[in-house]
């Protein structure tokens, strides 16, 4: 049986969809059977983030309504052949998305994949509700921002309230992904640090992904930045973070801090 | 003078971490407990309103939780007559 994994965070922008995207391909890139799942519908953006737009055929709506199998609107990825991607709907809504249907997709998804991750929506309403419902394993990506970490209090309060793990009586993991964050300006006091965020939310920390171009650049392309360019700091931050989901104890550093001699005269400049 | 303004301006950081900390503290009170309290409200206010008569608008009750621990403050205004006629 594999693991369900909802990456959420409440607050919109975060990057939810990118770090969905990267750390399923990270996953996928060590062998492993991987299946990311949109349930973002009615605003789908994973299949672009993944370079999969123009391959959709039937979505995750169709599924639950009985339209399509499940064989048919899975896209395997051409990059990473153990990576599928199963598309949110463009054009319907939320409301198509059942109770009972979401927990036969999650359950079908789970016998034939090592993980299946969900990509939530933003907001608190029932689409990111139904997307954590079947969580073994909650990403809680957050801006070193203050709104964004207040939506994600409110998130920690819903997995821990709305979840079936909540309600049967057992825990769900929870992890913080700290996205977009910018070492110069946390040290300069002019951005939240790891420290004041993790204080905060109490949280265990998955990784640090640093405000980086890669990321942009990455999904220009269509690309998960974990492939995009897998040595830029932004992917080896999330290779870093799917080692740790998979149970392995390594440090957390910060991207970034520890600039080569040269670093310091031309890394700047971009800036 | 970029420099000056650099070393001159105050950080904000450490307000956002204050900030968010006061905010959250209430949030999560309001969030979790609001029922709870409530109730414990309504049932203190029975308890003592058999034995003495207080009036409902001098009663407070406050939860405060911290990291470690909760506490649950209860303080009632008790009218010198309510008083005697209970003794």
């Amino acid at each position: 049986m594999g693991k369900v994994i909802v990456v959420t965070s409440g607050k919109g922008g975060v990057g939810k969809t990118t770090s969905s995207a990267a750390l399923g391909a990270a996953l996928a890139q060590g062998g492993e059977k991987v299946v990311v799942v949109d349930f973002d519908v009615g605003l789908r953006n994973l299949d672009l983030v993944m370079g999969a737009e123009r391959r959709v055929v039937y979505d995750l709506v169709n599924v639950i309504q009985g339209e399509a199998k499940l064989t048919q609107a899975l896209i395997r990825d051409k990059r990473v052949e153990t990576l599928y991607l199963l598309p949110a709907s463009q054009t319907r809504d939320k409301d198509n998305l059942t109770e009972k249907g979401v927990e036969a997709v999650i359950g079908a998804l789970k016998a034939n994949f090592d993980w299946v991750i969900c990509d939530s929506p933003a907001g608190i309403e029932r689409g990111a509700t139904l997307a954590m419902r079947h969580a073994d394993i909650a990403v809680v990506v957050t801006n070193p921002e203050v709104s964004s970490v207040r939506d994600s209090d409110r998130i920690i309060g819903l997995l821990d309230s709305k979840t079936l793990k909540a309600e049967t009586g057992e825990r769900i993991e929870k992890h913080l992904l700290l996205t977009r964050y910018d070492p110069a300006r946390a040290l300069r006091g002019d951005m939240l640090k790891v420290d004041d965020v993790l204080e905060i939310l109490s949280i265990p920390l998955l990784g640090i992904i640093p405000e980086s171009m890669d990321v942009l650049r990455a999904s220009n392309i269509g690309s998960p930045v974990t492939l995009a360019d897998q040595t830029s700091a932004p992917a080896i931050a999330y290779f870093d973070a799917v080692r740790r989901l998979r149970g392995e104890q390594i440090p957390v550093t910060v991207p970034g801090e520890k600039r080569s001699f040269l670093g310091k005269f031309f890394g700047r400049k971009a800036a | 003078m970029n420099l000056l303004r650099l070393f001159s301006r105050p950080r904000s950081a450490p307000a956002a971490r204050e900030r968010l900390q006061v905010l959250l503290a209430h949030e999560r009170a309001a969030a979790g407990d609001s029922d709870l309290v409530a109730k414990l409200r309504d049932e203190i206010l029975r308890a003592i309103s058999m034995h003495m008569q207080v009036d409902d608008d001098k009663v407070s009750i406050r939860m405060e939780r911290g990291a470690q621990v909760s506490t649950l403050a209860v303080d009632i205004e008790i009218p010198f007559d309510a008083g005697k006629k209970a003794a």
